[in-house]
């Protein structure tokens, strides 16, 4: 069950309420002082007015938005409904990296007033959920104890930086004219004109069950948990998600613990508040507990009198310290309660709902697979084992259960199973598949909404005790981030001036500065930083030969972006970075794009879908995103989607994104692109020239950062050397580092400057760049030597540059006869002809045409000559 | 006294037990069975020794004439595991070189370090198994246990087991993970995998910092490079240490002779120095020389020369305890011979006389295709002329001769494609040098006279 009655199925309709109060002819808009929402099938409206406080639908359904209206407009044709907001914000959506500035808990209500010069204030009218109540808490002062849940607090503003106290005249809405006196102080905000918050909710709820009877939609498998279901998430696509969700790694799960209030919350701290609700609570209305109710409801499959209320109430009571809370009593309530009796219930569900989402990501996919009904069964056989294992507590277990039959005391379990080792974990696991058959039995008989319902009030006991046995037991994670073991002795050290001339010198060590793309950077830099700032997209296409520092200087941009960011000197931005060669089909960009963005699994279709609605919704509070496509040649598909896409979004206006490509050749988009793809790449092309010989100097000089250990010639000698070749920095890198090597094993033999000089670099250019063909000649053997000498010679003879194994054989044999050597037979010929052909000296045929097979050389025959003459 | 049939049933009976007990056996029996049974035992153990040493079995103690090499890979792969440096390199040399040998010799000291032994992670792919990247990285997952992370759960997509490796690899760092060595057998045949992936993703990470990798790759094409990709061939450090052997002819008799000498600590020193002398002795023989050359002509490779030892040491028996050089021309001979000779001593006068007809056939048409009417006619020629020996045959039966040749694929039609045709008609080439049918002729049991003269003479 959602905490707020957020997505129902159903459409809202918005009503301006009264005639506008204001117009601005200039701008055509027409502004109204309340607005009410109305939702199909229910009676009354909500209304929502200027200075209140709402609720924005957003991407979690769980924590929408929190802003407080300010403005209501229509524009000229009265259709579009906007709303200028003050932001409010939840720990959940402040950057995990600043969560800490907080410096304590946050209080699971908390919110903090936003303050963001850069973050759009106008959303549309029609994602207004309904109203909420605030209240704001002096810095000083304690979080009220015993309020209801539904009441947020602000007590500081979260300025993008850093946590300050809230000065509570900001919370009046001072820049609407129109609206309302201001009524920000917690005392006050009761007296809202607002309408009584739980008639809202109960008419709410009330849809609520309608919607979840009505909606066929909800499959049984979607269905998983009423958790999910009953939020009544508009499109298949976000319970989909939540379930990736539940089988994502440790992240999620983090995130989560965030938004769970409890999670933070020591479990005495937990208890305490749910005493405590629940002492008030029973205070106030003066229920009688009748042990015997909630076990007709769990057990019952008809679904004649289960309505929402009943099958969710149990949860709230679910928790292991509230044994006598039962449903029954509950569902007493429920038709007793006055309306703001059914507020309390709400909030008072809240934790057990925390402890239940959470849950569900714990589950191992067994128990997602399984029903919650086999997880009681099971919970039940674990909780009869216990007992009988844990003889000294058998009293106490005793008593507890005492009145209850076998599905109450799966709940009081729990506590005991902390003592239990993780076998008893497995043990579970086991009877839960076993239970599945039982399960199913179930499902048949009862009707499909039924069962849900009941798996899911009887689901609870067994999360209970899951939850407390978790931290003690080390279950193999599902999707555990992998990592290489680490190692046993630690990484040694570079020991002396050439071991650390290496180490820096290798490509992998990230270098200080990146000397001689100055340029680059610069253009790069203002592109981004400019689109960063402007909140717009765009798209910038790379190119350059391989090692010519194309994905080093736009990290680099990014971390100097980044590092601006944090002094708040540019809006913040999430940088993602895919690259062509690391996904086995271009469609993976999707997926790899979603799941850096969000966290998401999906198919590629559906990621492409997902970002697809990502970038062209307008949403408010929206991160500028730069993402980075490396290797951009190896997206190519037929009809070119991927890349269209990639640079059709930023296109849009909502999107926010910037996107820069890098790929190794300048007329790629000439090349490769459709013209609808290259017209959407747009014009802003960089090319990154081979490194000049000058430069491929300094950057190994500034690599090297004054270690003395070239002398300078050398440094000249490869610099010049590479940037002849190729200039490749990656190239003059290595080189250097191999001549470390060899200027290290030579110079323990003559006594040297010990400074790597030109016969090092000289050695070490020949080992890399020097054809290995001759050498190979020179060291075959004197058959293979004859038989390529046979080779030319048969090629002069015929004035081809290919003949067949039998005419290359009889001059083979022939000068086997002018060397005084035996003729080899044709077996020995083809042996030698194709080991030849192994080291690709030679170009052959397959080998079953035997002596037919052709035969090309694959060196020059100058070369041949050559190393065969110097022999 | 024993008989000699006693006696070689019970060396055959001692073998066997040998085998178990390896150690130089316990002498408790009387000293002139004990003298017997070393003897055989001897043998048994000399040719057990040997054999282990010719059929690669066993690593040498050290690599031969690749000391320089040997130095730069271990130099390399031991900064790798002690420093946790990346690097890459490629072993190229020709087949039969020594790369695998080189390796393992290289890996066996690098694992007798102290810093290396527990820190090092290797990972060994091979071309001809790992035929593309999905199953290449299914192995790596094997290889280095990750997948007991992801619990029992199999891997789903080939994407997915892509990103989870680079993410394992992604989230070491060059302090305090462990080195994975990358051995990369076949690497020419990587590089025939779409888009490279592998290759460009474990370069990638030996080129930045992440979990500190060695990429070995050990291929016999001297071209390798230019079968890499751009992008790919950047991130290759270029490293790359060729095998050839600059053997002499002299140093390599001296291979022969380190090679099937006895060690030093043979339990039998009395046997062992007998062998060993004849060992030299056979080395300075005249003819085993000039095997010996003849082989090294073919090839410098060891393989090759083990081989033909092995043959010869499989020949050394109770009855003659030493090797000696009829061991070595018989394992030569056998070595040596032709393929297709053995079959030519195989086929039927009929046959054989086919084969010339189509041999003066290639002489005449300068080797163009013929067909079996032109080879029958020239062999009707042949028996109206001057066969004195040979009977008419019918030409179903020459027909039936020449599709036996046909099945042995002596003959093999030109373009096997086209079946329209008759088969008197089909167009097939001779599978035979001018000199193999000679040679056979010469060979070939009793053969007519007036067979082998139609052979030798210039035109049918």
């Amino acid at each position: 069950m959602s905490r707020y009655i957020t997505r129902l199925r159903m459409r809202r309709t918005y009503k301006w309420n009264g005639r506008p109060v204001g117009e601005d002819r200039k701008l055509k808009r027409q502004y109204y002082e309340s607005m009410s929402i109305s939702v199909e099938g229910k009676t009354e409206d909500a209304t929502v007015s200027l200075g209140q406080y709402i609720l924005i639908e957003g991407d979690d359904d769980d924590n929408p938005f929190v802003a407080q209206l300010l403005k209501l407009y229509t524009d000229d044709s009265g259709k579009k409904k906007t709303a200028v907001l003050q932001w409010f914000v939840r720990m959940c959506e402040v950057p995990q990296n600043k969560r800490k500035l907080l410096g304590r808990d946050p209080h699971p209500q908390e919110i903090f007033f936003y303050q963001d010069r850069s973050c759009d204030n106008e959303v549309d009218g029609e994602t207004i959920l309904g109203a909420v109540q605030i209240e704001y808490v002096p810095v000083q002062d304690p979080f009220p104890v015993g309020k209801s849940r539904d009441i947020l607090f602000v007590k500081l503003l979260w300025d993008t930086k850093s946590f300050r106290a809230l000065d509570p005249e900001l919370m009046q809405p001072s820049q609407s004219p129109k609206s309302p006196p201001p009524s920000s102080r917690g005392p006050q905000t009761r007296a809202l004109p607002t309408p009584d918050p739980s008639v809202m909710k109960r008419a709410m709820s009330g849809i609520l069950t309608r919607g979840s009877m009505s909606t066929g939609k909800m499959s049984s498998s979607e269905a998983e948990s009423l958790h999910s279901a009953s939020k009544l998430s508009a499109a298949k696509a976000l319970s989909a998600k939540r379930r990736s969700q539940a089988v994502s790694g440790p992240q999620v799960r983090k995130k989560l613990d965030l938004c769970s209030p409890s999670k933070n919350m020591s479990r005495d701290d937990v208890l305490g508040e749910l005493l405590d609700e629940r002492s008030e609570k029973t205070l106030t209305s003066k229920l009688n507990t009748s042990p015997t109710g909630r076990i007709s409801i769990s057990i019952r499959l008809t679904p004649l009198n289960l309505n929402k209320e009943e099958c969710v109430s149990p949860l709230s009571s679910h928790s292991p310290d509230k044994p006598r809370m039962t449903a029954h009593d509950k569902d007493d309530a429920a038709r007793a309660r006055t309306p703001s009796r059914r507020k309390d219930s709400a909030a008072l569900r809240e934790p057990a709902l925390a402890a239940l989402a959470e849950e569900e990501h714990e589950d191992s996919p067994i128990n997602t697979a399984a029903t919650s009904r086999s997880k009681r069964k099971s919970a039940q056989l674990v909780s009869s084992r216990i007992k009988k294992q844990l003889n000294l507590l058998g009293n106490k277990i005793g008593l507890q259960s005492d009145g209850e039959d076998g599905d109450d005391d799966d709940c009081f379990i729990p506590s005991k199973i902390d003592l239990q080792s993780s076998s008893d974990e497995e043990e579970e696991a086991k009877i839960d598949s076993e239970d599945e058959l039982i399960v199913k039995k179930h499902r048949g008989s009862g009707t499909s909404r039924s069962t849900e319902k009941t798996r899911v009030s009887a689901r609870t006991p067994r999360k209970t005790p899951s939850k407390k046995t978790a931290p003690a037991t080390p279950r193999t994670p599902r999707h555990a981030t992998p990592s290489i073991p680490s190692r046993t002795a630690p990484a040694r050290k570079p020991g002396n001036v050439l071991e650390e001339a290496r180490a820096r010198l290798h490509v992998s060590s990230v270098p200080e500065s990146l000397p001689c793309r100055e340029q680059e950077f610069q253009d790069i830099y203002n592109f981004v930083e400019s689109k960063v700032i402007d909140g717009t997209g765009g798209c910038m296409y790379i190119s350059g030969v391989p090692g010519t520092g194309k994905t080093a200087t736009v990290h680099e941009v990014i971390r100097s972006l980044q590092q601006s960011a944090e002094q708040d000197e540019i809006p913040h931005f999430r940088f993602i970075e895919i690259n062509g060669m690391k996904m086995t089909d271009p469609h993976q960009a999707y997926v790899q794009i979603l799941q850096k963005l969000t966290d998401q699994k999906a198919t590629p279709d559906h990621a492409a879908a997902l970002l697809e609605k990502r970038f062209s919704a307008p949403a408010p509070k929206k991160e500028t995103v730069v993402l980075l496509v490396d290797e951009l040649d190896l997206l190519w598909t037929r009809k070119q989607n991927v890349m269209y896409n990639l640079f059709d979004w930023p296109t849009r206006r909502n999107a926010r994104l910037v996107v820069l490509t890098i790929a190794n050749t300048m007329d790629l988009p000439e090349r490769i692109m459709i013209n609808r793809v290259a017209s959407r790449l747009g014009l802003t092309r960089m090319s990154f020239q081979p490194y000049t010989f000058k430069q491929l100097q300094q950057i190994i000089t500034s690599r090297l950062n004054r270690v003395k250990a070239f002398e300078e010639d050398a440094l000249q000698l490869v610099s010049r050397k590479v940037a002849a070749l190729s200039g490749d920095a990656r190239r003059c890198l290595d080189i250097c580092r191999r001549a470390t090597e060899i200027c290290e094993h030579s110079g323990s033999q003559k006594n040297s400057s010990g400074l790597v000089g030109m016969s090092h670099v000289m050695e070490a250019l020949d080992e890399m760049f020097s054809s290995s063909y001759i050498s190979a000649i020179r060291c075959a053997s004197v058959q293979e030597q004859l038989f390529l000498r046979a080779v030319i010679a048969e090629f002069r003879r015929l004035g081809l540059e290919e003949a067949t194994f039998q005419q290359v054989f009889v001059q083979h044999q022939a000068l086997c006869r002018v060397e005084g050597l035996q003729p080899a037979n044709v077996s020995e010929g083809l042996t030698v002809c194709q080991r030849l052909g192994s080291c690709r000296l030679l170009l052959l045929e397959g080998s079953r045409l035997d002596l037919f097979l052709r035969i090309r050389l694959n060196v020059s025959q100058d070369d041949v000559l050559y190393a065969l003459k110097a022999d | 006294m024993w008989t000699p049939e006693i006696r070689h049933v019970a060396s055959r009976k001692y073998a066997g037990q040998w085998r178990e007990i390896t150690g130089p056996a316990p002498v408790k029996m009387s000293k002139r069975r004990s003298a017997a049974l070393t003897g055989a035992q001897g043998i048994s153990l000399a040719q057990k020794l040997l054999r282990e040493r010719l059929c690669h079995q066993k690593l040498p103690d050290q690599p031969v004439g690749l000391d320089s090499q040997y130095k730069y890979l271990l130099e390399l792969l031991r900064r790798t595991a002690v420093h946790g440096e990346s690097n890459s390199v490629l072993i190229v040399g020709p087949r039969g070189s020594g790369k695998t040998m080189l390796l393992g010799c290289v890996l066996r000291e690098l694992m007798s370090l102290k810093e290396a032994q527990k820190n090092v992670l290797l990972v060994e792919l091979n071309g001809l198994l790992q035929t593309d990247d999905k199953i290449a990285l299914k192995e790596i997952t094997r290889q280095l246990h990750l997948e007991n992370v992801v619990g029992d759960k199999v891997f789903g997509s080939f994407a997915e087991n892509l990103a989870f490796l680079l993410e394992a690899l992604k989230k070491g760092d060059k302090s305090s993970s462990r080195p994975v060595l990358f051995v990369l057998d076949e690497f020419d045949l990587f590089a025939h995998h779409k888009n490279q992936t592998l290759l460009y993703n474990l370069l990638d990470v030996s080129q930045s910092a992440q979990t500190p990798v060695a990429v070995l790759g050990l291929t016999c094409r001297l071209d390798v490079l230019e079968l890499l990709e751009k992008r790919v061939k950047s991130r290759f450090s270029h490293r790359q240490i060729h095998l050839f052997s600059s053997l002499s002819f002299a140093q390599y008799l001296d291979v022969v002779r380190a090679q099937l000498s006895l060690p030093p600590d043979f339990p039998d020193p009395k046997f062992s120095d007998e062998w060993n002398h004849s060992v030299t002795k056979l080395c300075e023989d005249k003819t085993v020389e000039e095997i010996l050359r003849r082989n090294f002509n073919g090839s410098k490779d060891f393989r090759s020369l083990h081989s033909l030892l092995f043959l010869a040491v499989s020949r050394v028996s109770v009855s003659h305890s030493t090797l000696r050089e009829a061991d070595l021309i018989e394992a030569w001979r056998l070595i040596s011979v032709d393929s297709k000779a053995n079959v030519l001593h195989g086929l039927s006068i009929l046959e054989l006389c086919l084969i010339i007809a189509m041999k003066h056939l290639n002489d005449t048409y300068d080797g163009e295709p013929f067909n079996f009417q032109m080879v029958h006619n020239e062999f009707k020629k042949f028996i109206q002329r001057k066969s004195h020996s040979i009977h008419k045959f019918e030409k179903p039966v020459v027909m039936k001769a020449f599709e036996h040749l046909l099945q042995l694929e002596l003959v093999r039609p030109v373009d096997s494609g086209v079946c329209k045709v008759q088969r008197e008609y089909q167009l097939m080439r001779l599978m035979l040098e001018h000199g193999q049918v000679m040679e056979a002729l010469q060979k070939y049991p009793q053969c007519p006279t007036d067979v082998k003269q139609w052979a030798l003479s210039a035109f049918g």
